[in-house]
Order: C-alpha cells, then structure tokens, then sequence
C-alpha cells in the first residue's frame, strides 16, 4: 500500500506540473490583460500609464519567460504576488480558506448524509409512496439551477419569514466572541451550505438507490435471506456496503472541489470564499490569483483521488491497490 | 413595437423632489452607516488607483484642495481661498492652517508639491497628463503654494478633487516604491474617516476622525461597506435592513422601482454632475460602409433612445445632443437634430453605400441593462433595414477588442471630468486615436477644423471665449456623427430617509460622508 500511495504521489507531482502549464497559456489566451483592466475600471488609457503599469506587473516580458518566473516560484510553493491586490496570493487564498472550508464541508457532510439515508431509505420500499416523494424531491433538487434555489431561499427565509440572514459570513459589526460567534455564523451558514447541498444531496440519494436496488437482487443478498438474517442486517452489512462505491467515487470527485469553493453559492450569498477569489480573478485576469487558486485545487484533486482509491480498499477488501 | 413606460419616470420625478426639500432638522451625531460598495475595490490608496469603487470609499480617507457644488463651482476644503493671476499662468493655493493627517502629522504646502508634482505625476491614471501644463512648483511657506503654468489652462481650477489629486502623506511615501509601499495597506489622508480594518471579500471598516478640522463633523461614528457581489443579494440587503445606502448603479435598474417603492426610502440622482456619465456607441470609421456619413445618420435616427431611457433605465438620466454633457459646462443646446426618426433614418440609408452588410454590435458587459440594451439597438437597426448582430464579452475581453478596434459599433460611456479639455477632448482629437486604449479617440474620427479649436479652447483665459469655441466643435461633431450618442445616465443613490446628506457635492457619495448625520426613530 505504502508503495501504491508513493507511485501515485510521484506521478500527481508530474501531472501537477502540466495542469500548470496547461492552466498559464489558457489564461494568457484569454483577451485582455490586467494592466488594460486596471486601466479600463479607472476609465483612463494613456499610453505612458499603460505601458508603466505593464512593467510594474511583469507583463512587458515574453510569455516564456513569465512562465518560467511563475513555475520557479511554484515548485518551491510560493504562488507569486496578486497583480491587482498587491498581496502575496499565498495570503489571499489562506484568508478565504477557512469561510470555503467551513461552507464546502459542510455542505459535504450534510449532502453526504442525508443523501445515504434517503437514498436507502428509499430504495427499502421501492415504489412506496415514500419511495415516490423522496425520488421526486431528489429529481426537483436536481433538475433545479443552483442560483435560483439560492435566490429562492434568500427571498423566502430572508426577506419574507426573516429568519435567517441572507448573506454574509457574520453580523458585521456586532462584535460577536465565543459561542455567540459560532452561533452567528451558523446562522449564516445555513441558507449557502444546504443550496450548496441540495444538489449532491439529490445525487447521491438517487446513486443510493439505484445501486442498493441492484445489489438487492444480487444472490449473495439471496443467500443471506435464505439465513434467516434481519432485513436491517442485511441492507446495513450486504447491501449498502456494497452498494456504497459508486457513491464514494462521487464523494470523491466532490470532496476534491472542496477546496475550490462554489462560485455561485458564494457569490449569491456574499460568502467570502475562494470560488468569488477565483471567479472575480478571472474577471480581472489576475493571472497569478487564478493559476494560485487553480494549482491549490488541482493538487486538492489529486490527494482525493488518492485517498478514494483508498478508501474503496477498506469497504471493499476484494480490490487490490497496484501501482 | 416599443412602448415607452411613461407613468415610471412621472412617478420618479415626484419622488426624485423629495429628499432635497427636508434638509433642516439639527444634525444628531452618532450612529453606523452602512453602504454597499460593489465591486470590491482593488486597493483604497487613491493616488494609485482610480476606479469607481476605490474612489467612493477611499473618498472619505483622502482630500483634495477643494469641493466642487451641483454646478461645479469649486468651494475652499483643504484650501481655504486661491488666487488666479491676470494672465490665468499663475494659480496661487493658501492652504488651512491646524490640518493633520490621520497619524498626527501636520498636513502642509509640501504634501501639495510632493502629491502633485511627485507622486500623482507618476502614479495617477491622468494627472500625469493635466500636470503637463505646469511649469513648476513653489512653496513660499507652509501653507502657501504657488503653480506656475505654461499657458492658460481653463479646467484647471477643476482638478482639485479627490480622486484627481488627493493629498498623499509625502513623510510616509517619500523616497519609496510607491507602488510597493505597505503603507497602501492602511491609507493615511486628512479626511473625515479613518481606515480601521478591511477584510476582503467581506466589509471595509471605517471610524471616525475625532481631530477632523470642520468643527462637529463627521457626525457618524463608523461607517461599513458591505462587499456584496451577487446584484439581487444587494437589493436583499437593502430590503432585509442590512444596508442603509445603494450607491448609483448598485443594483440591477429592474429592481429599482421596487426598491424605491419601500417604507422610508429616498433616491436622488444628483452627485453626478462632475462624472457626468455619457453612453454612446464607437463607430469604428475605419470600417466600410460606416464611413459613409450617410449610414451613421441612418443609424443615429434609427435609434429609440426615449424607450431606453424608460423602459432601461427607469426614466433616469437625459438623451444626450451630441458629445458634451448637459451637466458640465460648455454644453451647447442647439446642436443639429440626432433625434429618432425611423423614417428619415430610412430614407438616409437608401441614398447611402450600405448594402445589407452586417453591423458588429459590441455590447458593454456591466449587466443586465447593457444586454438589454444591446438587443433594443439590435431591434431598432432591424427596423430601419440594418443587419447587425451582438457580440458577447466580458470586461476584460471587452477591453481588448475596443483596444484592437476590433468591432463595428461598440458600446461605452466616459466621464466627462467637468470640462471638454479633460473629458471630451480625448475621445475626438486626431492624434489621441492610436490603436491600444479603449477610451481615446476609438473611432478614429480625423478633423484637423476641431482638432485645432480643441486645442486653442484649452489653453484659453476667457470663459466665454471657451464658450464660443466649444459651441463650434460641438455643432461640428454632431454634424459629422462620428459616434451615435445614447444617454447622459442617471445613476441614482438610493438610501433610507432618516440617512440625511449622503450626496452634497457634483461627486455625490464619492466625496466622503463628512455630512452625512442619521436621524434616529
């Protein structure tokens, strides 16, 4: 195993490196620049402060030569300097880091959760009225765009009912400690965390399903009946864990966005995060910001890989892990 | 097909009277301001940066020599009174004694010189160019300062503003990288609030000056400007109580009567006079047939500017005659007719070189309202026979094509600074139409006549002399229809009733809420 995870490592360096790259020219291919943005927001294009501008960012140096600046600085981990902020992107992403964390996990958690219990909940009395309310909700949580669901919400819980904020990550200027503190901000949390949710909550729950149904037919499943085992014994140790890898493959790819923040959530509930960092970065094509928040969730992505084909060895002890 | 929305602008215009005439209660100190500020500002150090944004919230740190009144007449701030030579070469500034920069440090004559002459020169978007005119500096004493001029220069009296020239603390900025200075972190100016704390992507956090020069204000004891990026978030924050001020432009324009419908609320869409804020299309005159003046005036009258005024923008804001705002000086009325006039415009395209080509339309991507607004032209060119289609963007992609004149038409809207010499001039002199910035002379409009009288009313004494001139160049570029002209816009504040003050000046909230006063329930 230990060797396994040390071959995967290897390679996800390399790969790292080419996501790299690959990201630079996408970005640099983009129109504009953020010297002609800067410029543009100021409403002023005189040529000298354009071009004076230009050289303060770096951006008067061949591409080559920028990349090769950028890719030194990334192997030894430093992710450069935000053109339009003038902070060390490192900072910038550490600051925005904790509110992503505390939304995407969440958010992961619950989906995660209530997704498996509904999903097997489910599938335990196919085509049960409670079976039919559950996979339409799943449905409407699906086919559903995030944005209006977080618009939705923020009308009706914020501006109607008034019972949670409608955006923010705190009360500010209530100057809040301690539990006062984690009890405002839980506050705050709830509307963005379950839109967020909601959506892989409906995934999984129809994964769930769909998978438990199949392995119910299964013979071994058959097998265990002829026993003379409780039906919970056998959803719990023969179905659902068997019926579980698809949705730790899902889990997987959607933990590996944790990091990455969620764009729309965040942008919607005015969620200090690292998907509006990212997503107003591109915007203003703060090159270093994006490559920074793209090269942290590339290598996000990776490790959760890793760690899903990991985890399918411990559910399931028939796979074997070879580098 | 359009109707015009006529009932919203009346019902505007009655509310629009309101908030001017109740202005004499007895200002009550104390109390939290909370404003939204979209989008984040890059930086609050406004020598450097100069963006709408950084400038409304930087207003309250940084200071200029002046502030200028509703018809942008300059009033004594940090400068208490100013004399101007007979030849209009010399400009001499006697400054406020007892002033200080937020850290205790006197503000002197010497931050003047170093701000304008150093730092701004150097560093600021346009100052670089208006200190051209100035020969040289001099500071006879601490609280004197003397400009002396090449030529007469008439907007001159007009730049000392603000976000034009704020006074930078020369102790904590001479000899630096001033791009690189940590102190841009924590902006150091004289004005009525001090910077407490910024936390990105979530609020900015200011305090009040306790050892401000005006006696008794500020009156507010902190302001917060909330950071909100989503434009329907901001109007729930508005809704749900969070935000007491939307600046101009906060919110999607369809959400405005809404808004503006609500208990206690107040809009007013003065505090534009100096920006006066001027929408029109480039007509990239390099491409065929929109050389051929013909076209141009087609499409000029094909335009319904009454619908998107109403239906658009709420009834806000005023069809433009031509290039020079009606809010800033030297604006001539009677300038040839650009008014909608389907048939006309027609009968004009008949007797031109088009010949069913298909017009690029490069909308502005700052929303909702600017898509719209893209697809009515679309409809109105349709109309008259004009094939044309709507290319997409965002800012920075935007940006790149106007640079490259990669378009046909393309959608804008500039300051005008307060004075033709400073915000119209650029975007019509010949030799300001090199390929490269998206806010000269992008059309490429070639008129050796205009050109010369640009010059010459710039470097004239006499107000009315300017006057004449400006009339000519105008009636000259209007007749020549270089660029379709939309809207002089209407960006209104809207803010809750009991908030008194918050638009005093031709800058409106950009200039700082020193007057600013909450009147508690």
């Amino acid at each position: 195993m230990a060797r396994f995870i040390l071959g995967r490592l290897v390679k996800a360096v390399f790969i790292l490196l080419a996501i790299l790259v690959f990201n630079f020219f996408l970005i640099h291919a983009a129109p504009g620049d953020p010297a002609a943005v800067m410029a543009g927001e100021a409403g002023a294009g005189d040529p000298t402060y354009l071009a004076e501008l230009r050289e303060r960012f770096g951006l008067d140096q061949p591409l080559y030569v920028q990349l090769w600046i950028y890719i030194k600085g990334a192997v030894q981990l430093d992710l450069g300097y935000s053109l339009r902020q003038q902070m060390p992107v490192a900072e910038l992403i550490a600051d925005r880091l904790p509110a992503t964390l505390l939304l995407t996990g969440v958010a992961f958690v619950l989906s995660l959760v209530f997704g498996v219990i509904a999903g097997v909940a489910a599938s335990a009395r196919q085509g049960s009225w409670g079976d039919t309310i559950i996979s339409t909700l799943a449905l409407l949580f699906y086919a559903t765009p995030l944005f209006w669901v977080a618009l939705m919400a923020a009308l009706v819980f914020s501006v109607w009912l008034e019972w949670l904020p409608g955006f923010g990550y705190q009360s500010i200027g209530a100057g809040y400690t301690g539990l006062a503190h984690a009890w405002d901000v839980t506050k705050h949390l709830i509307l963005p965390a379950s839109t967020l949710g909601l959506f892989f909550m409906a995934i999984y729950m129809r994964m769930t399903r769909a998978s438990m149904l199949e392995v119910s037919r299964l013979d071994f499943v058959k097998t265990a009946r002829a026993k003379g085992l409780k039906r919970r014994v056998i959803q719990r140790r023969h179905i659902l864990r068997n019926a579980l890898l698809p949705v730790i493959t899902l889990a997987g790819l959607q933990a590996g966005q944790i990091f990455g923040g969620a764009i729309l959530t965040e942008t919607v509930f005015a969620w200090p995060g690292i998907g509006r960092l990212m997503f107003e970065a591109i915007n203003q094509r703060d090159y270093n910001v994006i490559l920074g928040v793209f090269y942290i969730s590339a290598a996000m992505v990776l490790l959760f890989n890793l760690i899903t084909d990991v985890v399918y060895v411990i559910i399931d002890p028939r796979i074997r892990l070879t580098g | 097909m359009f109707k015009p929305i006529r009932h919203a602008a009346v019902a505007l215009a009655l509310v629009l009277a309101g908030p001017l005439a109740a202005q004499d209660a007895t200002p009550q100190d104390g109390g939290t301001l909370n404003v939204v500020i979209q989008p984040e500002p890059p930086s609050l150090m406004l020598g450097i940066v100069q963006n709408g944004p950084t400038q409304m919230v930087a207003g309250d740190i940084y200071e200029s020599l002046m502030w200028y009144d509703f018809d942008l007449e300059p009033h004594p701030l940090l400068a208490e009174s100013w004399e101007i030579s007979e030849d209009g070469k010399t400009y001499t500034f006697h400054l406020r004694e007892g002033v200080t920069f937020h850290d205790g440090t006197p503000f002197t004559s010497a931050d003047v010189k170093f701000s304008m002459d150093v730092f701004l020169r150097k560093m600021h978007s346009r100052m670089g160019q208006y200190m051209q005119h100035v020969e040289s500096m001099e500071t006879p004493d601490d609280h004197t300062v003397v400009f002396h001029l090449k030529q007469p220069f008439g907007p001159f009296l007009g730049i000392f503003e603000a976000g034009t020239a704020p006074m930078i603390p020369k102790h904590l900025y001479e000899g630096t990288d001033f791009a690189n200075n940590p102190a841009n972190n924590t902006p150091i100016g004289t004005g009525p609030f001090k910077f407490d704390e910024w936390v990105k992507g979530s609020y900015i956090h200011f305090v009040k000056n306790e050892d401000y020069y005006l006696d008794g204000l500020p009156h507010v004891d902190e302001i917060y400007y909330h950071v909100i990026p989503d434009a329907a978030s901001r109007a729930v924050a508005y809704e749900t109580g969070k935000v007491d001020v939307l600046p101009g432009g906060s919110i999607e324009n369809f959400d405005v009567p809404r808004v503006r419908d609500m208990e206690n609320t107040c809009i007013t869409d003065k505090g534009w006079e100096y920006f006066a804020p001027l929408s029109w299309m480039w007509v990239n005159l390099d491409h065929k047939p929109l050389d051929d003046v013909k076209v141009r005036k087609a499409m000029m009258h094909a335009l319904d500017r009454q619908f998107a005024r109403d239906a658009l923008w709420n009834g806000l804001g005023k069809i433009a005659t031509g290039p020079v705002a009606s809010t800033t000086k030297f604006h001539a009325a009677d300038t040839p007719d650009i008014s909608y006039d389907p048939e006309k415009a027609k009968q004009l395209l008949a007797e031109s070189s088009y010949d069913g080509e298909t017009i690029q339309i490069l909308g502005l991507p700052y929303g909702e309202t600017w898509q719209r607004w893209a697809e009515a032209v679309k409809q109105n060119f349709e109309e008259i026979g004009i094939n044309s289609e709507i290319v997409p963007s965002d800012v920075a992609g935007w940006n790149q094509k106007v640079s490259d004149r990669d378009f046909d038409v393309a959608f804008t809207y500039l300051y005008q600074y307060g004075d033709p010499a400073l915000g119209v001039s650029r975007t019509y002199m010949g030799d300001n139409a090199d390929p490269g910035s998206p806010w000269n002379n992008v059309a490429n409009y070639q008129n050796p006549e205009t050109d010369k009288l640009f010059d010459e009313a710039a470097v004239m004494a006499d107000h009315e002399e300017r006057r004449a001139a400006y009339k000519e160049i105008q009636d000259m570029i209007v007749a020549d229809v270089p660029n379709l002209w939309l809207l002089e816009l209407g960006f209104p504040t809207i803010y809750r009733c009991n908030v008194k003050n918050p638009v005093n000046t031709a800058f409106g909230v950009n200039d700082g809420f020193r007057k600013v006063w909450i009147e508690k329930k």
